[in-house]
């Protein structure tokens, strides 16, 4: 099964098309900054500061709708999209379907993003968490407004899928290797997802069906196309940098059937104790629990397949992120496994706690996975080692003690505030009790901050300055990079 | 097994249409059975004007008179749905929700628990639940309190909520503090959330 991760894998870097991967990840490492920038500046509105006076366009209720979405579509997108350029020809032995329609996509998917930001400043958000591209047409109606951005994502995510369905397709005679199951089922989910999630509440079904929607549409597209993507990307590299297969195939078996069965199923839980029906309820909760179940069997096997090479956490910064951010995944699923009960539910449902739960997840887990990624394949695009290694180092522990700090002191605010609410304690004291958290959350936000610029810049300082890049060695030594 | 078709078609459209039956078709169907689950259009709901509405037009006959004319159902109707896009467009949701849970003593700081029946009409779609509180939940909020604290509010909160973290929204309002448009839809949209509530007697159901 671990025929496809050998040298000759990697020998087959030469079906890659590395100028699309590079402007991919420039891409997202651009909208990182501009999603961080903008958490960061909006965190300050809790803190009584607000940076742009009076201005409406940039109040800061845009700056939350520019974090999320940037984080999402731009930061995760785009690294994902420079992945999947990587490793797909890699694993199928086939091109993409078209440059030509790479430069397309790259080009329409940026625009997508412009256009949000801009869309944004002007007021034009759909009322859709996770989903505020702009559709374009005033809500529920279809009276044109503005660019319609969310059929431009339509025509970006029909592409991609496209770009990388046709070698999936012509390899269709081969056993797929694990990292195709997640990727192949992945993008199928993401079409369907999207489809789904900007629709039919919009246009079909109001009120607490609607609820219902949106809700599964948060969870899917974290659940049904993040989730894949970032397992994908961990069963490819970890093998590839420890040079040994994955510890069990029955593990990675139970692990993507009970993903792909379980996790759509979970959509409801974004507003339990609602008027959606309690069946549907106690439905998504059920299998929330179960999920925890597969969520272990995934870490399980990830971790034995470590066993006996544990000094690739010191050797390789990749493997460090990589099994930092799957510590990560295992606490996020752990804490969601109890919140999503209605006990938990009662109290934390409308606080900080969910926010810190959000930022352990798309942060802690799938953005350090992204830049395992990056740390190990940048230098081999651009052909140049690391400029600075201290910057590594520096950018590791600012992101890890950045978002630890976030978490807890996020999961306390929000006991503390849904205690009061609870307690029918006046609304001044749920404020002024989580003032200083707030402090503190903006200033592991500037950890964070940090971090992202230590990368960016020691990206940049590679591509231009970096001592050339060594081409036998990754396949002499791997873990010691 | 380990094919392209499988992931295709078993776990990519398979798994996801079992649970695209299971929790949006099954919901859908439950909520369609529930009584007073007719669909409210815009002009339903603005059938009759609120009486904030006519106080705004008394209030500010000059901005009211620019901006929409009469009170009437036309006008209340055109103010309903441009405030709620301003209520979109500002992003008011990500920190005030609208649904009132039947735990945590929220019947008792805001108002009536929340019914199914009450979303089930053109300004609820999309519905805008939230799913963060940094402010309290609105959807009791129209007629709480006057317009005229509205507008103070929103001109700066900590006028009248000394310790209020909410961003001040001054450009709604002129410098005498006279309602623009879309200030006015504002405050008139907040004033209305609330009023389609339905008591238990008459067929609303707790959840």
């Amino acid at each position: 099964m671990n025929a496809a991760l050998s040298a000759e894998t990697l020998e087959q870097g030469s079906l890659v098309n590395y100028r699309l991967v590079k402007a991919h990840l420039a891409a997202a490492g651009v909208a990182l900054l501009v999603s961080m920038l903008a958490g960061f500046l909006y965190s300050l509105q809790y803190l009584g500061f607000f940076p742009f006076g009076e201005s409406r366009a940039l109040a800061p209720g845009h700056w939350r709708l520019i974090h999320t979405s940037m984080a999402a579509y731009g930061w995760l997108v785009n690294g994902f999209t420079a992945m999947l350029y990587y490793v797909v020809p890699r694993l199928t032995g086939k091109k993409v379907w078209s440059d030509k329609v790479g430069n397309l996509i790259f080009v329409v998917w940026q625009l997508i993003l412009l256009s949000t930001i801009v869309g944004f400043f002007y007021d034009k958000a759909q009322a859709i968490e996770w989903g505020e591209t702009p559709t374009g047409f005033r809500p529920g109606s279809f009276e044109l407004n503005y660019i319609p951005v969310d059929l431009l994502v339509v025509v970006g995510a029909v592409l991609v899928i496209a770009q990388f369905v046709v070698p999936m397709y012509k390899a269709r005679d081969q056993k797929f290797y694990v990292t195709l199951w997640y990727f192949t089922s992945g993008l199928v989910w993401l079409a369907l997802t999207y489809l789904m999630g900007n629709v039919m509440p919009e246009w079909i079904l109001p009120g607490a069906a609607g609820a219902a929607v949106t809700g599964l549409f948060i969870h899917d597209l974290v659940g049904l196309y993040v989730t894949p993507m970032g397992w994908g990307l961990m069963y490819f590299f970890v093998p590839l940098i420890l040079r040994k297969p994955i510890w069990s195939h029955s593990l990675s078996v139970i692990g993507f059937w009970a993903l792909a069965f379980f996790y759509p199923l979970n959509g409801v839980h974004h507003f339990l104790i609602s008027p959606i029906p309690d069946y549907v309820e106690f439905g998504a909760i059920t299998t929330t629990i179960a999920i925890e179940v597969v969520v272990t069997t995934v870490v399980v096997n990830f971790f034995m397949t470590l066993r006996g090479k544990w000094s690739a956490l010191r050797t390789s910064f990749a493997i460090r992120w990589f099994y930092a951010g799957a510590v990560m995944y295992f606490i996020t699923c752990l804490q969601c496994a109890f919140q999503v009960t209605w006990m938990f539910q009662k109290i934390i449902h409308f606080t900080d706690w969910v926010v810190g739960h959000a930022h352990m997840i798309m942060f802690g887990t799938f953005t350090f996975w992204v830049f395992g990624v990056i740390d190990w394949v940048w230098p081999r695009i651009v052909r140049r080692n690391w400029y600075s290694q201290s910057l590594r180092a520096w950018h590791f522990w600012l992101f890890t003690l950045g978002i630890v700090i976030m978490f807890f002191d996020l999961m306390i605010a929000g006991l503390i505030a849904g205690f009061m609410q609870k307690g029918l304690n006046d609304w001044s004291d749920l404020v002024l009790a989580s003032v200083p958290f707030w402090w503190v959350r903006t200033f592991a936000g500037g950890m964070l901050l940090t971090g992202a610029l230590c990368a960016l810049y020691n990206m940049w300082m590679t591509a231009r300055a970096g001592d050339a890049y060594a081409e036998d060695k990754h396949l002499v030594a791997a873990t010691a990079d | 097994m380990e094919r392209f078709y499988t992931f295709v078609f078993i776990s990519g459209i398979g798994c996801f249409a079992i649970a695209f039956v299971l929790s949006l078709v099954f919901p859908w169907m439950s909520l369609s059975s529930y009584r007073g689950m007719e669909f409210q259009t815009l002009e339903q709901l603005a059938a009759t004007p609120s009486e904030s509405f006519v106080e705004l037009a008394q209030a500010h006959p000059q901005a009211f008179g620019e901006a929409y004319g009469q009170v009437s159902p036309q006008s209340y109707a055109e103010a309903l749905r441009l405030g709620r896009d301003v209520y979109i467009g500002q992003a008011c949701w990500h920190c005030h929700s609208q649904y009132v849970r039947p735990v945590s003593n929220e019947a008792e700081r805001f108002g009536p628990v929340s019914t199914a029946q009450e979303y089930q009409n053109a300004l609820n779609q999309p519905h805008l639940w939230g799913t963060r509180r940094v402010g309290p939940d609105l959807s009791r909020e129209g007629g709480k309190r006057t317009n005229d604290w509205h507008i103070a509010h929103f001109i700066n909160p900590k006028n009248v909520v000394p310790w209020s973290v909410m961003p001040p929204y001054p450009f709604f309002f002129d410098e005498r503090g006279t309602p623009s448009k879309e200030g006015l839809a504002l405050i008139t949209y907040l004033q209305w959330l609330g009023t389609t509530q339905v008591a238990p007697e008459q067929g609303g159901v707790t959840p």
